[in-house]
């Protein structure tokens, strides 16, 4: 598979959330603001990729009859390893990001890139389908966090520098000033209404390039 | 015998699944000893921040290391000592309350007369842009507790304006407020009963 379709699968045809609706339980749970879900979805693109690596690396030995235990099994390590280390030398990243690692283990698109891509898959197209869909799932969250924290509470990326740093402080926006807060957004039921009008919007918006290139075909398909 | 003929007999796989398990726990078992030393430094330096919060002005002990167990109605509660030329000049325990949708963990700084030093929410899970004003990053609500005791406002007035008290309640909010005062009244007294060994000068207590 060639690189090209990599990025194009993990960044919108085959998005985690927006096409293959995986994980969306951390989805709704995290993007309550830009700044959750940018954090959420770094994370989840750094156990990603390694898992997918991992997994790529030892896939000859694996039988299938347990390869479901077996990649678990990795993968939950491997989360667990990034929990510990950021708790004892990024401590303050940690305590932006602690509540999110523990939830990875239980993405299930972690698991189903593992399954579906990285078991059939040599090492450096596994990496690149990692890092994509990583960065997919990022960018979904970002824009999910991001609808959700506007209307809910008039900001764009509050405390980004608690994520980032200091030197990001200027992402941090108050696009609505003096907003009195719209709360359905930011509680869950706001996650399930913006995720169902973002999904709304990308079907459309591939309905109708699948319509124009319909039409583009057409004529050359009479000419020959 | 190939890898694919391997693959596909029982052996192979328990064997391949317990050396998986055997090796990432010998992983797990490593990494975790190499964080431990880190990690419980980094949780101290939480702790030592949220006592400095509730606990102004300067004391020349470990607060950490000068602790005491308190029996208290749920449970046992850690007491950090800060002391000044030996003396105890104020005590920090948390106190928990049952808010709206969990339990809020405060931590509460008492000085020796029985006075607040500071109030603060450690952990919680409130609705957020309602109950979570308890927070100082949201709202100035919890300074208000600041200089008050179990006499000043008097007991019938440890309340939020809602039940008769003198704390605030906020639009929208009054379980998380309500509890938050509980917890802090009940702290308080439980300080008043206790106020002898958590300040170590019970009889008999060489502490």
């Amino acid at each position: 598979m060639s690189y090209a379709r990599i990025a194009k699968d993990g960044l919108w045809d085959n998005n985690v959330v927006f096409a293959q609706m995986l994980a969306l339980c951390p989805t709704l749970a995290v993007t309550g603001s830009a700044t959750n879900g940018l954090g959420m979805g770094l994370a989840t693109t750094a156990v990603l990729l390694a898992s997918n690596m991992l997994i790529s690396a030892v896939r000859h030995l694996v039988s299938d009859e347990v390869r479901i235990p077996v990649y678990i099994v990795l993968i939950a390590t491997l989360v667990t390893l990034v929990d510990m280390g950021l708790n004892a030398w990024a401590h303050e990243l940690y305590k932006v990001l602690g509540l999110f690692i523990a939830l990875i283990v239980v993405n299930c698109a972690i698991l189903g890139r593992a399954e579906s891509f990285a078991s059939k898959s040599p090492v450096l197209e596994s990496a690149a389908d990692g890092l994509m869909m990583g960065l997919g799932f990022t960018a979904a969250l970002v824009a999910i966090g991001g609808v959700r924290e506007i209307l809910g509470s008039g900001t764009l990326f509050a405390n980004a520098h608690l994520l980032l740093g200091e030197g990001f402080a200027f992402l941090e926006l108050t696009l609505i000033p003096e907003y009195r807060g719209y709360l359905l957004m930011i509680l869950p039921p706001g996650g399930f209404l913006v995720v169902g009008f973002l999904l709304a919007g990308k079907r459309l918006l591939d309905r109708r390039r699948a319509a124009r290139a319909e039409i583009e075909a057409v004529p050359q398909a009479a000419v020959s | 015998m190939n890898l694919q003929a391997l693959r596909a007999r029982l052996s192979y796989q328990t064997l391949l699944l317990g050396s998986v398990v055997l090796l990432t726990s010998g992983a797990l078992a490593l990494a975790s000893r190499t964080t431990e030393a880190d990690i419980q430094a980094a949780a101290a330096r939480d702790l030592k921040q949220s006592l400095a919060q509730v606990l102004p002005g300067q004391y020349d002990n470990d607060l950490l290391k000068d602790t005491v167990m308190i029996a208290a109605p749920d449970g046992e509660v850690t007491v950090y000592r800060a002391r000044r030329a030996g003396k105890v000049e104020a005590v920090v325990f948390q106190t928990v309350g049952r808010g709206y949708a969990g339990p809020i963990v405060c931590i509460m700084g008492v000085a020796r007369d029985g006075q607040l030093l500071g109030v603060r929410v450690l952990k919680h899970t409130e609705t957020p842009g309602l109950g979570d004003k308890i927070e100082p990053a949201k709202d100035p609500w919890i300074y208000e507790f600041k200089g008050k005791s179990l006499g000043d406002p008097s007991a019938d007035k440890w309340a939020v304006k809602k039940d008769g008290g003198v704390f605030d309640q906020f639009a929208g909010a009054t379980i998380t407020p309500r509890a938050v005062v509980r917890a802090v009244k009940s702290g308080l007294e439980l300080f008043a009963r206790e106020k002898p060994r958590m300040l170590g000068e019970a009889k008999g207590d060489q502490s």
